[in-house]
């Protein structure tokens, strides 16, 4: 079997796609110096117009996406990413951060009407449309906790961070970044954070807890405004990870669970597409008292007109270049927008629906559910005594649809986060489980069916250990 | 219409199976007292008429006018080709490519990224991409701060300001200092003494004002001192420009908004980060390695993720989970569909496009900064302040003049940028529009806001 070839492999020297408008002049080097110049050409592709269609359409066929098939992953709420969002943002696309802002009081108004109607869903006071993602906007928000205790002269003793074991690793990875100390506490029998270790754990020194809710296991936080109210008795703030928003959105809102600051994740509950691994969308909401800190600038009204606000002093300054990832922000404003209140209620109401569903079709196909009950938009399956998780997702790929979230979270063994998202209809959840049935049948009857799986994917299992071990991270072109 | 499938039907065989008699019983986790809030939102549209707010909303913003503004974001060639492969369904709708077997595209295509930028930079190994340029930068310094254990950055006032106000951010909560480099009259970095507390030199070339730097100084004053030097790039520069691997920086960043992503207001588009051999251990984000599958096939996979944050939690490199993917495709496909030549004769019709602007204005009688020196924009000092220039040039039609700020001492002022796809029609637009305003050393004219 030949290899797929990389575009470096295909077309011949001379050729090329596209030709941009050639103005001619002096040379480079008259301009600019010979000093200044390459002394030789990047070595780029070199293919005629098709070549480069059939290329990047084959790729694309060898790509598994929401819009193909089952995309099931728990924690990234893959529902479908509408249409007419594309056209939406398209409207923008040739607008510079650095025009004239009275020549841009469309895009403005748009963005201001953002921050307000995410205010409003997720019960928070104002909001900061920058952060380029999730994890983006969780170091902003940290950042912000951060500069608040220092205003008030607890800087130097608020050092730590909380989260449950359950956490998102981006969690503690940002508390780290924004110079923090990190301490878990453990999940309970039923769960929940174990709500004694974490009340043991807020003390003076307690900057932050950082929570989830529902939580990575898909499971509603039933004594949140308990947690809350302890997290507040000690003087911390509360954040709130909003990767799992998509339970709740529409129905119950982080800032009446008692929360400071919270991230949203467009590209989760907002569906802006995941394009691959990005770009994301990760706006920030705080309460009033940490509104000072936000970053700059944020989108205001002044009288009748649009304004770029960077004139505040205590906030945290800029996480990024320019107002955010605005192309995603239109589409999520067309979701919001094309939705209303009501539907954002169908939109929870659906999701969570859709996953008691499938958890019990699974348990009917065979598999054990962690903390088996009543679930939010997500649970955490297992596979039955034996089984590998990592084999059963790899047969799945032989039927066409794709795995849960393996090995997430970490809390669970052999885990399998199963996000099915309320875009799904029930003949494909009927479908799914029937096929997981199939898997377990198939994979009892014939030892050797999981091992061997997948067998008609693009590639089959791939050598990992080679991959880490000699690192190959770019085309050689024969010479290296 | 909230893309949700169910009928009545649906719900009430879903509720059955579960067991319960209501979709409320499966929010009885919730307290009650927080469930169900009002929700004060604009009624729902249709698609007609959202469209039709939509379209409302984009004819209050100046677009497809003739445009002069760089200062990080340039209106560069994009051939229809790009966008058309790049935003398939398959790419725009998938998921970060954990299950190698399945992702091929991301995967193969990302190789196909990395591979691109080393090209462009000369420097070996680059990741998948970050959030954009400025963000880049300030991982940069955390990597340089982590591989030297020193505690203190170097960084050229010719540097981006949001891009230097980004590491601020980044750089206060581990008490890492900054340190800046002023400005020399032709408005570039002098070579400054790089103390041995230095982690890290980053120089902007072209900088933010347009002009060149001397980079392979830069390298040797860093390096003297045991510190890196981080050149911050305009990927498209390079195909004419020299490379960073070339003259001894140790990390190339940048953003690649001009390797042929639309402006959308200034996100998103991407950053990257390319680094020496040695560094690899350090780098944040995605990686994509090439190894074999089972039948002995080429395949890829992504790679070295025992630095990132899924594995390590709070030992990790970075929290950098996302990465501007899409927009990287965006680039790749471009690239391919230019190649060398293509990209060349980009870089080069900016350049050649920027200095007719910049002798047109001075034969005009404009105060145009005395450097000539730059790849795509150059420094006009005007009479008014900078945004009350470009004010009065966007409503005569023209988009033009990124304002200088005060910090670099020239008084008022303003950047203007060209690029291949300026016509001699958009350079008289423009003249007329400075004409108009009073910016063209008419001795007497009264200014008319």
């Amino acid at each position: 079997m030949s290899d797929f070839p990389l575009v470096f492999e295909r077309g011949a020297a001379g050729r090329r796609a596209a030709r941009p408008p050639v103005t001619d002049g002096a040379s480079m080097a008259e301009l600019l110096g010979e000093e200044a110049l390459r002394a030789d050409p990047p070595r780029l592709p070199e293919v005629s117009e098709l070549d480069l269609v059939r290329h990047y359409t084959q790729l694309a066929h060898r790509q598994f996406s929401i819009d193909g098939n089952f995309y099931p992953l728990g924690s990234c709420t893959m529902k479908y990413n509408p249409k007419l969002h594309e056209d939406a943002a398209e409207r923008f696309l040739d607008l510079h951060p650095y025009q004239d802002p009275d020549h841009a009081q469309g895009i403005l108004a748009l963005l201001h009407d953002l921050q307000r109607d995410l205010a409003t869903i997720t019960g928070m006071d104002a909001i900061s449309l920058q952060p380029a993602a999730g994890a983006h906007g969780e170091l902003t928000g940290i950042l912000m906790i951060r500069a608040y205790h220092e205003a008030n002269g607890e800087g130097e003793q608020r050092r730590v961070v909380i989260c449950p074991d359950g956490a998102h690793g981006t969690n503690p990875a940002t508390a780290s970044m924004a110079g923090y100390d990190v301490v878990e506490v453990p999940t309970g029998p039923d769960g929940e954070v174990d709500i004694e270790a974490f009340e043991a754990a807020l003390g003076p020194d307690t900057a932050a807890v950082m929570l989830t809710n529902p939580n990575t296991l898909g499971i509603f936080e039933r004594r949140i405004l308990r947690m809350s109210e302890a997290a507040h008795a000690v003087g911390a703030q509360l954040y709130y990870d909003g990767a799992n928003l998509n339970a709740v959105v529409g129905r119950a809102r982080p800032g009446d669970m008692g929360f400071d600051v919270v991230h949203l994740n467009l590209h989760k509950t907002f569906t802006t597409p995941h394009g691959g691994g990005g770009p994301g969308t990760g706006p920030v909401g705080v309460k009033a008292h940490l509104a000072p800190y936000l970053p700059v600038p944020l989108v205001a009204r002044e009288g009748d007109r649009y304004v770029l606000d960077a004139e505040r002093p205590r906030s945290i300054g800029r996480m990024r270049s320019f107002y955010g990832n605005v192309g995603n922000l239109v589409r999520a404003y067309a979701y919001i927008r094309t939705l209303g209140a009501e539907g954002l209620r169908r939109v929870s109401s659906m999701a969570v629906l859709n996953a008691n569903y499938l958890r019990v079709k699974m348990k009917e196909a065979g598999f054990t559910i962690a903390f088996d009950r009543v679930n939010m938009h997500e649970f955490v399956a297992q596979p039955p005594a034996g089984m590998r998780t990592l084999d059963i997702a790899k047969a799945l790929l032989d039927h066409g649809v794709h795995p849960m979230t393996v090995y997430f979270p970490l809390i669970v063994k052999e885990a399998m986060m199963v996000e099915p998202t309320e875009t799904e209809s029930l003949e494909t959840l009927d479908a799914y489980a029937a096929t997981l049935a199939e898997v377990l049948r198939r994979a009892e009857a014939d030892p050797a069916y999981l091992a061997e799986a997948p067998r008609h994917t693009p590639v089959r299992r791939l050598d990992e250990t080679t991959a880490a071990r000699k690192p190959v991270l770019r085309h050689g072109f024969g010479d290296l | 219409m909230p893309y949700v499938p169910h009928t009545d039907d649906d719900v009430r065989r879903a509720l059955a199976a579960i067991g319960v008699d209501d979709v409320d019983d499966l929010f009885a986790d919730v307290p009650a007292e927080i469930l169900d809030p009002p929700l004060d939102l604009p009624e729902p549209m249709d698609e007609v008429a959202l469209l039709a707010h939509l379209d409302a909303l984009a004819a209050l913003d100046q677009q497809a006018v003739p445009t002069f503004l760089g200062g990080g974001v340039r209106r560069h060639f994009i051939p229809a080709v790009t966008p058309r492969l790049a935003m398939q369904g398959e790419f725009v709708t998938a998921y970060t490519p954990y299950q190698a077997e399945v992702a091929q595209g991301v995967l193969q295509s990302t190789f196909e990224f990395q591979t691109m930028m080393s090209e462009l930079t000369g420097l070996p190994i680059a990741n998948a991409s970050m959030y954009d340029g400025a963000s880049a930068v300030a991982e940069a310094a955390l990597l340089a701060v982590r591989q030297t254990h020193r505690e203190t950055v170097m960084v050229s006032r010719a540097v981006h300001p949001e891009t230097r106000e980004v590491l601020q951010t980044y750089l206060w909560p581990l008490d890492i200092d900054i340190e800046v480099v002023d400005l020399e009259p032709s408005l570039t970095t002098p070579v400054p003494a790089v103390g041995d507390h230095v982690a890290a030199l980053i120089v902007q070339d072209p900088n933010h004002l347009g002009y060149l730097e001397d980079m392979p100084a830069m390298a040797a004053a860093a390096h003297a001192a045991g510190a890196l030097l981080i050149a911050v790039v305009d990927p498209l520069a390079l195909a004419v420009l020299r490379e960073p691997g070339s003259y001894g920086a140790d990390v190339a960043v940048g953003d690649g908004q001009v390797l042929g992503v639309p402006m959308q207001f200034g996100g998103p588009a991407f950053g990257f980060m390319v680094v020496t051999d040695g560094l690899l251990r350090q780098l944040p984000g995605r990686l994509v390695g090439q190894t074999s599958d089972v039948d002995g096939r080429r395949a890829f996979v992504l790679t070295l993720q025992a630095r990132e944050q899924h594995i390590r939690r709070s030992k990790a490199k970075s929290n950098i989970c996302s990465n501007h993917q899409l927009a990287a495709l965006l680039a790749t496909v471009n690239m391919a569909a230019l190649g060398p030549t293509g990209l060349r004769e980009m870089a080069e019709g900016t350049v050649r496009r920027a200095h007719q602007l910049a002798a047109a204005l001075r034969a005009a009688g404009a105060d145009v900064a005395a450097n000539e020196r730059f790849f795509a924009e150059f420094v006009l000092r005007t009479r008014a302040e900078g945004a009350t220039v470009r004010r009065r040039l966007a409503k005569r039609g023209v988009r033009a003049g990124v304002p200088v700020p005060a910090e670099y001492g020239i008084g008022n002022g303003v950047t203007l940028a060209a690029t291949e796809l300026t016509t001699d029609a958009d350079v008289e637009a423009l003249l007329a529009a400075l004409h108009d305003v009073g910016e063209l050393g008419v001795v007497g004219t009264e200014v008319v806001a």
